[in-house]
């Protein structure tokens, strides 16, 4: 098996059309964290990027609603693994097509019209290990910023993380790809033989 | 109670940094399964690594920490009321200092409360037994999971399941079909089946108490759960769902008496990180 790609934050459009999935890869740079209550923001309220204290444009969103620790004045990341992507299907590709989202890391996979946003615009679906919050937490270096804090509260903020090497496989692409709808297939024809 | 209340407060703690000695094993077993070097073998590798690390900083395995559901059965004559209050003081006391996340969102107000405590929430059920030992079992179940759970009333045409076992069977395998990798596989898989829909929820639930290790008294059902695990484990699902060997590593069913119009099988899928503890008093 090849080595994992090690990809430098933000992605470029050329980073995005050459990732195929099954592509291992470390990522490092800026990623912001977004789950459930802030898609539904995104999507219903379209707030203007102004009021965003961060750039959205070409960033990459984590399904991810983190374990914080405040210690003084300073917020640590305790444990930060991914959530179910498919929980915000029907957000997903509203907020790719409006906030022009260059990648999403989640786990489990997501559906036909995340799939056609990412084909379109030129994004990438990354599943990193569902679980492993400790492990994630420290490939977390900084705390850059945070948005709708005080709002949301710590697990449905925004955060702003610094990552380093962050370890993640490339399962939909933006070239139509789906691992997971490949391995859905695969898995119903067996199930269709044992229900028989 | 006071010290009844700081033992729950260290049974939350270890609940939530550590993975049971039957959990770990299993995992251990599915990773020397899997090829080396594949997508299924690396990640149940850093799956361990992170177990390990869990362990010894004493974070939470999982940044979710899940619903806290307490089973407690409780000799005669203690006050369940002042149990309750003992959980409800230790899961505050928990949340803030493990820390635990908070996960307690109100309905309504869509508040989370912050300290993991609500209406409903802990989750408390109490049986009372005979003797004099009163018998904590905490689970902190993980909502990704929790969401992968499903219920079935049979007869079941489109699966083709009817009102006996081998129908128990095919509605276990449609729920880790349908779940695919989105509750975090490999899976322990709760079964309960009965007569009425509330019961065989917190049946199902319980199951997922057993050790891995422990044998079915039913001699039937022991046979089915070993089909089961064989066969969910040739779907090819894998760990994270992205291909594999190992989609489970477990399935305990539990049974109940059942009304003769009723035939309900519920399944609880519990995620690798699969977290519970005891504390007997």
């Amino acid at each position: 098996m090849v080595g994992p790609k090690k990809i430098k934050l933000p992605l470029s459009s050329e980073d995005v059309a050459g990732l195929k999935v099954g592509d291992l890869v470390l990522l490092s740079g800026n990623i912001v964290s977004g789950r459930d209550r802030m898609h539904k923001y995104l999507v219903e309220k379209r707030p203007a990027p102004d009021d965003i204290p961060f750039n959205l444009s070409g960033a990459v969103i984590y399904h991810c609603g983190p374990v914080i620790k405040k210690v003084d004045d300073n917020y640590m990341v305790i444990a930060a693994g991914p959530t179910t992507s498919m929980r915000v299907e029907m957000y997903e590709a509203a907020v790719i097509r409006e906030y022009g989202i260059k990648g999403i890391i989640g786990k489990g996979g997501m559906s036909g019209n995340t799939l056609r946003a990412l084909q379109e615009t030129g994004c990438v679906y990354f599943n990193t290990i569902g679980g492993a919050a400790v492990y994630l937490a420290d490939r977390i270096k900084k705390i850059l910023d945070v948005w709708k804090l005080d709002e949301f509260g710590p697990t449905e903020a925004m955060w702003l993380f610094e990552v380093d090497e962050f370890p993640a496989i490339v399962t939909m692409d933006a070239h139509g790809n789906n691992m997971h709808r490949d391995i859905e297939e695969l898995s119903l024809r067996k199930f269709s033989e044992l229900t028989r | 109670m006071l010290k009844l209340r700081d033992g729950i407060v260290e049974l939350y703690k270890k609940v939530a940094t550590s993975i049971p000695p039957d959990i770990e094993e299993a995992l251990k077993s599915a990773y020397k399964n899997e090829i080396s070097g594949s997508v299924a073998g690396s990640s149940l590798g850093i799956i361990l690594e992170n177990i390990n690390l869990a362990r010894k900083t004493v974070r939470p395995v999982c940044q979710d920490t899940g619903i806290p559901v307490f089973f407690v059965r409780v000799p005669a004559g203690l006050s369940h009321v002042e149990l309750k209050k003992s959980f409800v003081e230790a899961t505050r006391i928990a949340t803030e200092r493990i820390p635990l996340r908070a996960n307690a969102v109100d309905i309504i107000t869509e508040k989370n409360s912050g300290d993991n405590t609500g209406t409903g929430f802990p989750v408390i059920y109490f049986e009372e037994v005979q003797g004099g030992t009163l018998t904590i079992d905490l689970m902190l179940k993980g909502g990704g999971c929790e969401n992968a759970g499903r219920i079935y009333k049979l007869p079941a045409e489109e699966l083709n399941a009817q009102r006996d076992l081998d129908g128990v069977r095919k509605c276990v395998i449609d729920t880790v079909q349908k779940a695919q990798g989105r509750g975090c596989p490999p899976y322990v898989l709760g079964v309960g089946v009965g007569g009425s829909v509330d019961q065989v929820a917190v049946l199902a639930k319980r199951q997922l108490l057993c050790k891995l290790t422990d044998t079915n008294r039913i001699g039937e059902l022991v046979k089915i759960e070993e089909r089961l695990l064989r066969e969910i484990n040739q779907l090819g699902i894998g760990p994270l769902g992205l291909g594999g060997e190992s989609t489970a590593i477990g399935v305990k069913i539990g049974v109940n008496h059942r009304h003769p119009a009723s035939y309900f099988v519920d399944v609880s899928v519990s995620c690798w990180a699969t977290r519970r503890g005891r504390l007997i008093w």
